[in-house]
């Protein structure tokens, strides 16, 4: 057993280096596939911490938050295609609206329970998606594109994927840094008492309806900003890529396998599940043959069973083991 | 006139909705687990009526009985292989794996089959009657009365016999039930294979008059769990009156407004008795 100082130095080193990996890493890969894998790694990890907020921190479980994503997305497209303007102009919007959405239908959602919240999200995010199909204004099933050739370095229009690699990696940065800071504050200590027994939290006076919704509010922000960024790297959206419920459910998915709240577990999650996807992708062809998925679900069905506490479990598991080994 | 045509033809469907919602009230009450592949269960029900119908020849007095027991089946495997397992862990590892689950069946079947909508034939019951100025299509009203005599049988089921009892015994307190001497895992895989079973009636019926594609689990696990949520989470009266209501709203709303807009109302609805009603429409406070 390391000395305490030893240990928390250690951690620093760790940190310093894998921050330093991070950054240097898209320098070493030449391969444009493997930036892109990384510069959507990214993305997922920003929507997966965007969720860790409120599903992870403060444990309501949101399977709708493709609705915020998908403000965000169409925000900054339909202000190309309305305005001409550059798709990151429409962000702000995105985040107003998210917000907006959030402290409408927060209010009386954030009060239910277990899965009635989750249920309830579900049917939120369906509703934005059903109401923008049939919205011919808004692109209907169709969708909306941004600009075809890029007119200045605003557009974000880039060949190679490393500019967003470094954009995405930039936000992600920055909501953790809050992340963790809001862990240590005040708002952490409640929320994590709310998680773990709500009713208690409130007889102890936590204002657990107001600190949701703080969560909540956050949350949703930065979920708009990444739908915002992804619209823009791929310069189209349709009402399946904006608000398909799939979306959500792969941010619960990057969160819980690497484990939900914790500061870099939807990192990690992300680190996992996108090569995943986009390497069996590339393996055995997108084409719609879909055996990609299978292959996909077959891996998280797998985990769910052998490793139902995601990748905090087998860390645990591994360590118990070394410690018997080492008698 | 007509407007009687769109509420019956509205409860009819209802009826089939409330079928294999009652699967999933059943599993979700029973253990507090969602299962997100549901409606994957349907659709793969659908598919096993569609291949014995043209590659065994079977008629649907026999692909019906067949469907169920395919997916009885289906239920308990995954039940043994999977969900007793993740019930260890979280309520998260819950979506993981039924989440998983649904990709698996949703694709290998999409793989298999292609996205191409498959159906029945239309008249496989018989032509389409006229009674009292109302047009009677014999798949809708026998898939309609098929699942409503179900669900009722189900509810019989729980409430009136030995084996109900067990089953609720254990849903009520696990650890109380297994002081009296039930054992717990066999009880709960039971409710998988029930739960699991219905979804097979319901989705071979629901194939008599509807299309069959991989994707079409998705919109039917929301009507499922909008249909739960309204009934209260392991009532399978309160799944029964849902379903119907569903099914009525959702016929009333794609004539009155559009098909594309079925569903809008059906989530409005869904929204305000959660925001007002949090309990359920029948479930208890």
């Amino acid at each position: 057993m390391m000395p305490a100082a030893t240990r928390f130095a250690g951690r620093w080193v760790f940190a310093v280096l894998v921050v330093a990996a991070l950054l240097a890493w898209p320098l070493f890969v030449e391969d444009q596939f493997y930036q892109r894998v990384g510069a959507l790694v990214m993305l997922a990890a920003l929507s997966a911490s965007a969720w860790n907020l409120v599903g992870g921190y403060a444990g309501q479980i949101s399977i709708g938050h493709v609705l915020f994503f998908g403000c965000g997305a169409y925000a900054s497209l339909l202000g190309f295609t309305w305005f001409e303007w550059a798709p990151i102009l429409g962000a702000p919007f995105g985040i107003a609206l998210s917000l907006l959405l959030a402290l409408v239908v927060g209010g009386p959602t954030l009060r239910l329970k277990g899965h009635y919240f989750s249920m309830a999200t579900i049917a939120l995010a369906e509703l934005a998606r059903i109401i923008v199909t049939n919205a011919p204004v808004l692109g209907g099933a169709v969708g909306v594109s941004g600009p075809a050739m890029p007119r200045s370095v605003l557009d974000l229009s880039f060949i190679s994927p490393l500019p967003y690699y470094y954009i995405f990696g930039t936000v992600l940065a920055v909501l953790l840094l809050f992340t963790w800071w809001m862990n240590r504050s005040r708002m952490g200590f409640y929320l994590r008492a709310i998680r773990g027994q709500e009713r208690a939290a409130r007889s102890l006076g936590v204002p657990a309806q107001r600190y949701k919704m703080y969560a909540y509010l956050v949350s949703a922000g930065f979920t708009s900003v990444a739908g915002s960024l992804y619209a823009a790297m791929l310069g189209f959206v349709d009402p399946d890529s904006g608000f398909g419920i799939l979306l959500s459910v792969k941010m619960v998915i990057a969160a819980a396998l690497g484990g939900a709240g914790t500061l870099f577990g939807p990192l990690v999650g992300a680190a996992i599940l996108v090569p995943l996807e986009e390497i069996t992708n590339a393996m055995f062809g997108g084409g719609g043959t879909g055996i990609t998925y299978v292959v996909y679900g077959a891996i998280i069905v797998f985990i769910s069973r052998f490793a139902p506490g995601g990748l905090a479990e087998i860390l645990s598991r591994f360590q118990a083991w070394r410690a018997r080994r080492a008698g | 006139m007509i407007l009687a045509q769109v509420v019956l033809n509205g409860f009819l469907v209802g009826a089939v909705y409330a079928l294999f919602s009652s699967g999933l009230t059943l599993i979700w009450g029973m253990m507090n687990v969602v299962n997100f592949a549901h409606g994957d269960f349907v659709m793969i029900a659908m598919y096993v009526a569609f291949i014995a119908f043209t590659a065994l020849h079977l008629g649907p007095e026999l692909f019906v009985p067949l469907a169920a027991m395919a997916l009885f089946l289906l239920g308990v495997l995954v039940y043994y292989g999977l969900v007793r397992h993740v019930m260890r862990g979280p309520m998260l590892a819950q979506i993981l794996g039924t989440f998983g689950l649904a990709l698996v069946l949703r694709y290998a079947t999409l793989w298999i089959f292609s996205a191409n909508f498959l159906s029945l034939p239309e008249n496989l019951l018989g032509e389409v009657q006229t009674f009292a100025g109302l047009r009677l299509e014999p798949s809708r009203v026998v898939a309609g009365l098929a699942a409503l005599a179900l669900t009722i049988g189900l509810h019989m089921l729980l409430t009136r016999t030995a084996l109900g009892s067990r089953l609720l015994a254990v849903a009520e307190d696990r650890s109380a039930a297994m002081l009296v001497g039930i054992r717990p895992d066999p009880m709960q895989a039971l409710a998988w294979g029930l739960g699991a079973a219905c979804t097979g009636v319901a989705g071979a019926l629901i194939a008599l008059f509807f299309y069959i594609s991989p994707m079409v689990g998705e919109s039917l696990a929301l009507i499922a769990f909008v249909v739960v949520c309204l009934g209260g989470f392991g009532s399978v009266p309160g799944a029964l009156v849902a379903g119907l209501t569903i099914g009525v709203i959702e016929s009333l709303t794609s004539f009155w407004i559009g098909p594309a807009f079925k569903d809008v109302v059906v989530f409005i609805l869904f929204l305000a008795v959660l925001w007002f009603r949090p309990q359920g429409l029948l479930g208890k406070a």
